[in-house]
């Protein structure tokens, strides 16, 4: 599959039988990633990495993908961005950036600057994280762990839990397992739950959505458990957030009722919302999920920049 | 000639049929951006209409509005129609329209849209719904449905 020159700011820039494609092509990437015989798809092309905020590891398992591919990478992972642009627009920054490079992928703390830098550069821009705005590879590898374990995204039941109103993860994640036809269930405190917008959103497309707060009953029916981060800045009071993430805390004794191909999802890094015990379940799947990271992002670069009508 | 609720103007701009009560919001828009200072602006508020029941007029004597201040008006305005006068009579008339595309007009809602920086670009919004309008901003994706305190 080809995508040749397109920008990826958003999971919707993608069809379904886009994505579908994408999963597949990264399923042949697995063996790569791990250090097998990779196509050299990338020789030759230089991706930059623009990171105007910290990320580990998206940054790190981007640069591993263009290198497994044979490509080379520019990095600014420096933090500060006012030290490296010197008061400079992004739009130039990019601007400048895209004629050093063959792509660009971009984080960058403002909603909406991957479409500005879109804009601003005639190479491909890859969305790593725009402020509280869209993460598109994310959507992408949380798609590929749940159709690796599953073998299908439709036709589950996902139960999305925790931060659902500031995770962004969350949000185009609800969006994509909607649009392949899988339940979604809701599990948040009440202060934390989906927005009404998308909410809106999701019933307007079809989803089979519904809310169940009752964490062990939500978790006894579930295919997938979707855990996100509580942020500590959400809550008014240190007291009330404590509550919150106890309720949420996920253990062996909570996992014991599920079913047993239930797997156990998380963006991470995880902040206590799940016990070290469950590491050694087989329901954990969140190490593997931060490793598909590697061949997802490698697909996608793939199909962005390897040679047209190849690498399908 | 029917009747003129405001004394006739030479050359200038009628903005009529303005939903009752909006005519201020009308002001805004050409206060913030449009008039130089010799400009004469009456305003009718509360007219008999037959199509709307009630409905403010403004005219401005002496300018012709810009593009940008059309779409404006469209945006509070959707029923309002523009009158060109020259020499006393409508040379053109037009309902307003409003395009697809708004740029320039609003500032985005959210603080932390990349639109709110310092960066060579115009602010940008997509038209998402009609009848009421809805407005996106073409960065950041935030709805905006508040036109008037969102005036860039
Ligand atoms: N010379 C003028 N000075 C001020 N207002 C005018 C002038 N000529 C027309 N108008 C106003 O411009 C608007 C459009 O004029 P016209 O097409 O004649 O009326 P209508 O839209 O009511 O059929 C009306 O509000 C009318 O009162
Ligand atoms: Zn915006």
């Amino acid at each position: 599959m080809s995508l040749r020159g397109r920008d990826i700011v958003s999971i919707h820039d993608l069809s379904r039988d886009e994505i579908t494609a994408l999963l597949a092509s990264a399923r042949k990437m697995v063996r790569a990633a791990e250090g097998g015989r990779a196509p050299a798809t990338l020789a030759g092309k230089i991706v930059a990495m623009a990171f105007f905020e910290p990320s580990t590891r998206t940054r790190l398992s981007f640069e591993s993908a263009v290198q497994r591919l044979g490509g080379s990478c520019l990095t600014i992972a420096d933090a500060g961005a006012t030290s490296l642009r010197k008061g400079e627009s992004l739009y130039d920054t990019i601007r400048m950036l895209s004629s050093y490079a063959d792509a660009i992928v971009l984080r960058h703390p403002n909603e909406g600057s991957a479409r500005l830098a879109a804009r601003a550069s005639d190479r491909p821009v890859i969305n790593a994280g725009d402020g509280a705005g869209q993460h598109p590879t994310q959507t992408l590898l949380d798609l590929a762990t749940i159709q690796e374990r599953f073998g299908t995204l439709s036709g589950l039941k996902v139960v999305l839990l925790g931060d659902l109103k500031y995770g962004r993860t969350v949000h185009s994640l609800a969006h994509a397992l909607a649009e392949f036809g899988s339940e979604i269930v809701l599990s948040s405190p009440p202060s934390l739950r989906l927005p009404e917008e998308h909410r809106a959103e999701l019933q307007h497309r079809g989803a089979k959505l519904r809310e169940e707060p009752d964490l062990p009953k939500a978790v006894r029916e579930a295919d997938v458990l979707y855990v996100t981060r509580i942020q500590k800045e959400r809550f008014p009071d240190e007291g009330e957030y404590r509550e919150v993430v106890g309720s949420y805390r996920i253990d062996a004794p909570l996992l014991a009722a599920a079913k047993p191909r239930l797997i156990v999802m998380h963006p991470l890094p995880r902040a206590g919302e799940i016990a070290a015990e469950v590491d050694a379940t087989p329901h954990a799947a969140y190490f593997r999920q931060a490793f598909l990271a590697v061949p997802v992002r490698m697909a996608l670069l793939s199909a962005l920049l390897g040679p047209a009508g190849r690498g399908r | 000639m029917r009747e003129l609720k405001i004394t006739p103007i030479r050359n200038g701009t009628v903005i009529d049929h303005i939903g009752n009560g909006l005519a201020l919001d009308v002001l805004k828009i050409l206060g913030v951006r449009e008039l130089d200072r010799d400009s004469t602006v009456s305003v009718a508020l509360h007219v008999r209409s037959g199509k709307l029941g009630w409905k403010d007029i403004v005219k401005v004597e002496g300018v012709e509005l810009s593009p940008r201040a059309v779409n404006a008006i469209a945006l509070i305005a959707p029923t309002a129609t523009i009158s060109i006068i020259r020499d006393y009579r409508v040379r053109e008339k037009r309902a307003v329209d409003l395009p697809a595309r708004i740029v320039g007009v609003l500032r985005c809602p959210n603080p932390n849209c990349i639109s709110n920086q310092p960066e060579p670009l115009e602010s940008e919004f997509e038209v998402a719904a009609r009848r009421p309008t809805v407005l996106v901003c073409a960065f950041c994706e935030r709805r905006v449905t508040d036109f008037v305190r969102h005036l860039a």
